[in-house]
């Protein structure tokens, strides 16, 4: 468990000291804010919790994408990713360290989010609302874990590097984090339930609001999150072959 | 005789059609500064990669610490040297330290660690802005953070200054008089005449010799006869001919022979000189034999 957290530690140390990596995760979550949702929302407390629920699933699926496909795979490139297997430790405490990492840059990415709904919006929640919310984002949170784990080890790096940034913008709008969801274009609105995005967001805005889940929405997720399971082991154990056995 | 620290019996490893060593039998024991010598693709890295559990044999058995060594416990008392271009550029060089230390029971002073790898007052300063030579120090003295019984040192002074592999040496010669192990493998061979007592050479996967340097150099006992000379008839034992400014060198285990037959043959040759090789014109002449020996 210690070397867990040593892994963690150093891992988020390297990355907080680059300056454009910490801004690159939290600018763009908090600059949609400011930009889309704070004009947008006016003194409607339903629209602004809403559009927070949106803001805070994106900045959630976007970092997974950045931090895990893209930091595996540049991972896997360096010399000292391998330097490491050769301490006493094994594999394991650098994937939880990891995993760990991302946690606390998702962490990053949402705490702007939530100042500024809080500060400049009508946006509100209970405490209970806040405690289902937070199970909602961990719920949402594992298929795009799985996704980012599944580019970083199957991609090479600027492979990876372009799939996440392919990804992130039209699995948001896909989803409807970028605009009112009940509100859909119908084109949009037909292929929306089957992205992980949208089920994740709905998570997220039926337990802070009163919306009602599409139960289409949850079993795509559902599905996601066997269907990125499978490539993320795959595409591990493939990884571990060529390089380590 | 002692457990050996690390050996590998009859190791074979491939890559997909490519055989990188092939039924390989080596043991470093207690105590010893081993050489690794051999030419690039000779099957070096993997040999080594085997040794520290990073990679498995295809066939045959490897031990680290009489377990296997892709048991974590078993690399407790080995070091191994990252490669310099891989240190994270944003971690401080006391943080590399310390991270590697995290891993070992009674890591040794960091202080101690950086003043006898010449990197004093440098433990704040990140790993991106060291100098080269900064860097290849930082990563062999990342190999004995967890006080090791067995260092692997991959090309430890690529890159430095005359001055800085001094200090290397005596820095390796000092782990080594403590009774430490070392498994040496480097691209200078005046480093592995400086710092082995033993020598193994691989070529083709294969182990072609393991002995002592003295014994590797008197193996071959290659002298190189070097004359300036018209054209000259084949001659026996000649191991290989170079011409260089005008001169003839000949490679030849013989040369009492060579010359005898010079002269036999009316030869008009002058400025004979002979003189006894390097281990690198000994080392490239027996893994030339070992080469075209296997084509045959």
């Amino acid at each position: 468990m210690n070397l867990v957290l040593t892994h963690a530690k150093y891992q988020v140390l390297e990355t907080i000291r680059v300056p454009i990596a910490v801004i690159g995760t939290t600018f763009f979550p908090v600059a949609a804010m400011l930009f889309f949702v704070v004009p947008n929302v006016g003194d409607n407390p339903v629209a602004a919790t809403l559009a927070t629920a949106s803001m805070v699933t994106f900045a959630m699926s976007t970092t997974c994408l950045f931090t895990y496909g893209i930091g595996v795979a540049e991972d896997r490139t360096r010399p000292w990713e391998r330097f490491t297997r050769t301490l006493p430790a094994g594999a394991t405490p650098r994937f939880l360290g990891r995993i760990i990492n991302g946690v606390v840059f998702i962490f990053l990415s949402i705490v702007p989010v939530v100042i500024v709904a809080a500060v400049v919006t009508e946006a509100t929640a209970s405490a209970r609302q806040l405690v289902l919310a937070a199970g909602a984002l961990l719920a949402g949170t594992i298929p795009f874990t799985l996704l980012g784990l599944a580019i970083g080890y199957a991609l090479p790096s600027k492979a990876a590097l372009a799939v996440a940034q392919v990804l992130f913008l039209p699995l948001a709008v896909g989803g409807g984090l970028m605009s009112d969801p009940n509100h859909m274009p119908g084109w949009l609105a037909a292929i929306s339930p089957y992205l992980p995005t949208r089920g994740a967001g709905e998570l997220m805005w039926a337990a802070l609001t009163d919306f009602r889940i599409d139960p289409k929405a949850m079993a795509t997720l559902g599905a996601w999150t066997v269907v990125l399971a499978v490539i993320a082991v795959w595409a591990y154990r493939r990884d571990e072959g060529l390089r380590f056995s | 005789m002692a457990q050996p620290l690390a050996r590998a019996v009859d190791v074979t490893r491939r890559y997909g059609e490519t055989l990188a060593l092939d039924r390989v039998t080596v043991e470093i024991r207690a105590g010893e500064l081993v050489g690794l010598l051999g030419p690039n693709g000779a099957g070096k890295s993997t040999l080594i990669n085997l040794l520290i559990g990073l990679r498995r044999p295809t066939a045959g058995r490897v031990e680290l610490l009489g377990g296997d060594p892709r048991d974590p416990a078993r690399r407790r008392s080995i070091g191994v040297t990252p490669q310099e271009t891989g240190l994270p550029p944003t971690l401080r060089v006391g943080e590399c330290v310390d991270f590697v230390a995290a891993h070992y029971p009674d890591p040794v002073d960091r202080d101690d660690l950086l003043h006898r790898f010449g990197l004093d007052g440098l433990a704040r300063r990140q790993t991106g802005g060291l100098s080269g030579g900064q860097k290849r120090r930082l990563a062999v003295a990342l190999a004995f953070v967890g006080r090791p019984r067995l260092v692997f040192l991959d090309e430890p002074t690529t890159g430095l200054d005359a001055a800085a592999r001094r200090a290397l040496w005596d820095a390796i010669r000092a782990f080594h008089a403590e009774g430490g192990t070392v498994l040496l493998t480097s691209h200078y061979l005046d480093e592995i005449e400086e710092l082995a007592q033993r020598v193994v050479v691989l070529a083709d996967g294969r182990v072609i010799a393991d002995d002592t340097v003295d014994a590797i150099r008197g193996l071959v006992a290659v002298r190189r006869v070097s004359l300036v000379a018209p054209e000259l008839p084949p001659l026996s034992g000649v191991l290989a001919t170079e011409h260089v400014d005008g001169r003839i060198h000949l490679m030849t285990t013989d040369s009492d022979r060579l010359v005898r037959e010079l002269v036999g043959f009316g030869i008009d040759f002058r400025d004979l000189e002979i003189r006894p090789t390097s281990l690198e014109e000994a080392f490239l002449a027996i893994t030339d034999r070992a080469t075209t020996g296997s084509l045959r």
